[in-house]
């Protein structure tokens, strides 16, 4: 062997080392991003499920507020959020069932689902108790649709 | 030589007859559900509160008014892979030709019309608990859903737990009605009624034994999940801190209190019990506050 091919194996080599710490610090930035984008979908109904359950008062600019943020989070484009390998039988850390990969279709048919339940809640939140309470049903029954089918157990 | 051959043949058959005996179907008296009427509403809300939809609907079903039963989910256990039947009306297919007692003994004696023993993957050690005035209510409201006629599918399993009969020995040792917690009031019966009956929590919140029966001692504290990665979550007071407020919001939208929200089987279970009277919800909450506090 020469010396240039050596020096060629041991560069492809390294690259392909970096490659694949590349993929993992990749798909790690990936889960966390988007375990924090559930974060706020949770803060954020959070200020909402708050008044609905009657742990604070009914407050229509705080609840418009965090309904608002709300339908802008569900419209942040997540493509880059799901890559593959990122599923909770290769990543430790994920909570993401494999089956998501395998029913694509299905998990934007969800995901879709629970942007409109978001926008029904925008026009919703600020009509009063009743009204915010009449749109929160709906959206937690689009949150755990998917969790249903596509989120493993946590604890 | 042939005294010993034969004693031995003699002690064979009086141990068969004996399993034989021991092992045979109880099933309910032929009059059990005399001056029994059936109510389908009263129906619909047994049905809701026994959690039918959660495990009869087919895989991947959308949530619906007129759940389609046609079976098909799969149970992984340590003795194999249970699949849940076709419940739907079809005569053939499903349960269209059973009566009331016939779903009376499937429901709280594990016996099939035809006196075969069921697999406690269907919970009848919970539903043995529950009233037959609501068997009769629930088979009515059954009959108002959509037929379907998917043939069921076997279960997934090997000797010796296929000896179907076996079961009989299971139950003498595992299988009665007596209630597990004590109730000091109405809404804590009712809520018993829901949680050990009706809702058989403790399916799945509570840890099994080596023959697959719950362990008592260790009630609602929590178990492996038998679908794979994760645990079910205990459900006393030790494990579940949330305020009563909070469990029954739980149990109304799969909000927790920090709006994440139910997932997997749970999501099945919120679906039902968010149908329930917010008076049940507040039982079943009433109940979980009373069990003690556990491991």
């Amino acid at each position: 062997m020469t010396r240039f091919a050596k020096f060629s194996a041991a560069a492809l080599g390294i690259t392909l080392l970096a490659g694949t710490a590349f993929a993992d610090g990749h798909v790690n930035a990936a889960v966390k991003a988007r375990q924090s984008q559930m974060t706020l979908y949770a803060f954020n109904i959070g200020q909402l499920g708050a008044m609905a359950k009657g742990a604070v008062d009914y407050d229509a600019d705080k609840a418009s507020a965090a309904a608002a943020n709300l339908a802008a989070l569900t419209a942040l484009d997540q493509s880059a959020l799901w890559p593959q390998g990122s599923d909770s039988d290769s990543f430790m850390d994920s909570n993401a069932k494999p089956e998501m990969w395998q029913n694509f279709p299905d998990v934007m048919t969800k995901g879709k689902a629970l942007a409109d339940a978001a926008m029904v809640m925008q026009t919703a939140a600020g009509g009063g108790l009743d009204s915010l309470r009449g749109a929160i049903g709906p959206l937690g029954g689009a949150c755990s649709a998917c969790h249903k089918a596509y989120r493993v157990p946590q604890n | 030589m042939r005294r010993v051959l034969s004693a031995l043949i003699l002690l064979a058959v009086f141990g068969l007859a004996t399993f034989w005996f021991l092992t045979r179907p109880d099933f309910l008296p032929d009059d059990a559900l005399a001056g029994l009427s059936a109510d389908t509403t009263r129906g619909e809300q047994v049905f809701n509160a026994a959690g039918c939809a959660s495990c009869h609907t087919a895989p991947n079903a959308e949530p619906g008014d007129a759940p389609v039963l046609s079976g098909g989910q799969e149970f992984p256990s340590p003795f194999g892979t249970f699949l849940a039947p076709n419940i739907t009306p079809d005569p053939v297919q499903g349960i269209g030709g059973w009566s009331a007692l016939d779903l009376a003994n499937a429901m709280t004696r594990g016996i099939s019309p035809q006196g075969a023993h069921y697999y406690p993957a269907f919970p009848y050690t919970s539903y043995a608990r529950a009233s037959l005035q609501d068997v009769v209510d629930l088979r009515a409201f059954l009959a108002t859903l959509p037929a379907d006629a998917t043939p069921s599918q076997p279960h997934k399993i090997g000797f010796p737990f296929n000896i179907r009969r076996s079961l009989g020995g299971w139950k003498l040792l595992f299988a009665n009605d007596d209630w597990i917690m004590p109730a000091t009031d109405a809404t804590l019966e009712r809520g018993r009624y829901l949680v050990e009956a009706l809702g058989h929590c403790a399916e799945c919140h509570t840890a099994r034994g080596p023959l697959g029966n719950l362990d008592l001692d260790k009630w609602m504290a929590g178990a492996p999940n038998p679908k794979g990665k994760g645990n079910i979550p205990g459900i006393t007071p030790a494990q579940l801190d949330w305020s009563a407020q909070d469990i029954a919001y739980y149990f109304e939208t799969g909000f927790t209190p920090d709006f994440d929200s139910a997932g997997g089987q749970m999501a099945r279970v919120v679906e039902n019990l968010s149908k329930l009277p917010a008076s049940d919800r507040s039982a079943i909450t009433a109940y979980l506050k009373a069990l003690p506090a556990g491991q």
